[in-house]
């Protein structure tokens, strides 16, 4: 499994919130255009690290990290965290559409609230282009004035998608995508991210091992802080090297 | 047994809303009924006349609560809006709570002790009462209420919404300005409105401060006359002649006060409605 390309690097990387080590020494490598789940039992650290990858961790009061995380080999933590967060995309736990702008204003807020502005025909352009690769164009292409917030929950998680994505991002994290979303928005939801992961190296988060399954290429099980496995997939799922791993996915714990 | 049980504790319920309700009602059918009479075009055009001389109206009163009030909210509302953006995006911090407190201090301070500051302070060196020192009094009163309601507004603003802004790239300056205040539009304005209509009544602390002025006058620096302390004189008053002046400045500032209020709420209600359409 080294052949891959590698896009973001950990290397005994730790994170705290105060006194309290979130995660322990991670060291792994996330290969180019493949999708990652990680998963584990609540509170292993699994979102904490995704949060540490475009450094929204260090917005909690007391956060703080050591050990090294490079994104193509440059040092996140050495890098304006503002430029690192435009070049990494991130969807969240639940739909956060802006409910002050419309379909197409968030799609382009990447832009507005980095005060770029541009033509209006490369305006339109990227703002089809998103959403069609959000699988939300043939959708919403009559209603790009009206609010974000008027979309079904499924819509706004693929309006977010296209937000994330407008901005051209290398990078995109997925924060439990779809655990706000019922069986049929997320089937939609894990199509996308099959899809968007010839163009992007896609880390997701999930609590449902059936999802990481069906969407992931690779897995990485995370329990207590510590990185327990990492490998394809269906190794991980079939062919555990952990006794840990096993025994969660089996589902005797978690 | 269980329906008769229902059916009492409903009559009790709405018993008590009617209770509560009781003296708004009251209050609006009697200043209504006493006041307006005397409302007229006269009323708003014209200056107080004499005493024992027919006619007149409240015109300077008028006049003076609009500059009295305007000057207020001109200085009270900046200050009040930055300090509640403080309290908001510093929460936890010890300066945070130590505003946080002093707030809730100042909202707790009697109005008449704060016209005595002023007095003290601005009445007594400028050695004259002015509608100036009038606002600053009216605008310590506001700052700590605008400043508390603001917070709470901003603090309604989904967390969410922030971390979705830092994460395309945006700035603390930005995220703050493009989203969250934007985002909390409707609540800010209903808090201005809320605060504006808070001090609108308030007299006490204008009894010493812009003291009140028989004569038409906009001179910031010189006293002036405003409704509150207009009628509070007329209602002292032995002339029945002032005393219905007086109930007739009191409907129009229960009204005005209404008013704020009222599209205070409605600003809330519509921008709630549309976002959640």
């Amino acid at each position: 499994m080294n052949s891959e390309e590698t896009t973001i690097r950990a290397k005994e990387f730790s994170a705290w919130y105060g006194d309290f080590k979130v995660l322990k020494n991670i060291s792994l490598s996330i290969p180019t255009n493949y999708v990652t789940a990680v998963i584990g039992p609540s509170g292993c650290g699994k979102t904490t690290f995704v949060r540490c990858i475009n450094r929204l961790h260090e917005l909690t009061p007391g956060a703080k990290v050591t050990g090294e995380l490079r994104l193509n080999e440059k040092n996140i933590y050495q890098t304006d965290p503002m430029q690192i967060r435009r070049t990494i995309g991130m969807v969240f736990q639940r739909p956060n559409p802006f409910p002050t702008m419309t379909i197409a204003g968030n799609v382009m807020a990447g832009y507005t609230l980095n005060g770029i502005r541009l033509k209006t025909s490369e305006y339109k352009e990227i703002v089809e282009d998103s959403l069609r690769k959000a699988a939300l164009w043939d959708e919403v292409k009559d209603k790009l004035n009206k609010y974000g917030t008027e979309l079904s929950g499924g819509q706004q998680q693929r309006l977010c998608i296209a937000r994330a994505i407008a901005t051209k991002p290398t990078v995109i994290l997925f924060d439990e995508p779809c655990s706000a979303l019922d069986p049929i928005a997320t089937g939609k939801i894990e199509e996308l991210i099959r899809e968007l992961r010839s163009h992007y190296t896609i880390i997701i988060v999930t609590h449902n091992m059936q999802q990481a399954g069906r969407v992931a290429d690779f897995t990485a099980f995370f329990m207590m802080g510590e990185l327990i496995e990492f490998d394809r997939t269906e190794t991980v799922f079939t062919n555990p090297a952990k006794s840990l791993t096993e025994d969660y996915i089996t589902g005797r714990f978690g | 047994m269980r329906k008769l049980k229902n059916l009492i504790m409903t009559g009790l319920l709405a018993l008590a809303t009617l209770i509560c309700l009781l003296p708004l009602l009251l209050l609006l059918y009697y200043v209504i009924k006493m006041g307006i009479s005397s409302i007229n075009l006269d009323f708003f055009l014209n200056n107080p006349k004499p005493m024992g001389e027919a006619g007149g109206g409240m015109l300077n009163s008028i006049i003076g609560t609009i500059i009295v009030l305007a000057m207020a909210s001109l200085i009270g509302i900046p200050i009040g809006l930055v300090t509640g953006i403080y309290l908001a995006e510093n929460k936890g911090t010890k300066l945070a709570e130590w505003v946080r407190l002093a707030t809730e201090v100042l909202v707790g301070i009697p109005s008449i002790v704060i016209g005595i500051l002023v007095y003290g302070w601005l009445v007594k060196s400028m050695k004259t009462f002015s509608a100036f020192s009038g606002s600053i009094a009216l605008t310590i009163i506001m700052i700590p209420i605008l400043a508390r309601s603001t917070e709470e507004v901003l603090l309604m603003v989904p967390h969410t919404l922030k971390e979705a802004a830092y994460a395309l790239g945006a700035s603390r300056w930005k995220t703050q300005w493009m989203i969250v205040m934007k985002t909390a539009m409707g609540g800010i304005v209903s808090a201005i409105l809320s605060s504006i209509g808070r001090i609108a009544g308030e007299t006490a602390p204008l009894l010493f401060t812009a003291f009140g002025n028989q004569f038409f006058s906009t001179k910031l620096f010189r006293p002036i006359s405003t409704l509150p302390i207009q009628i509070f004189t007329y209602a002292r008053s032995p002339n029945i002649v002032q005393n219905r002046m007086a109930w007739a400045g009191s409907l129009l500032l229960v009204g005005m006060v209404l008013v704020l209020n009222m599209s205070a709420k409605w600003i809330g209600y519509v921008v709630l409605k549309r976002r959640n359409k």
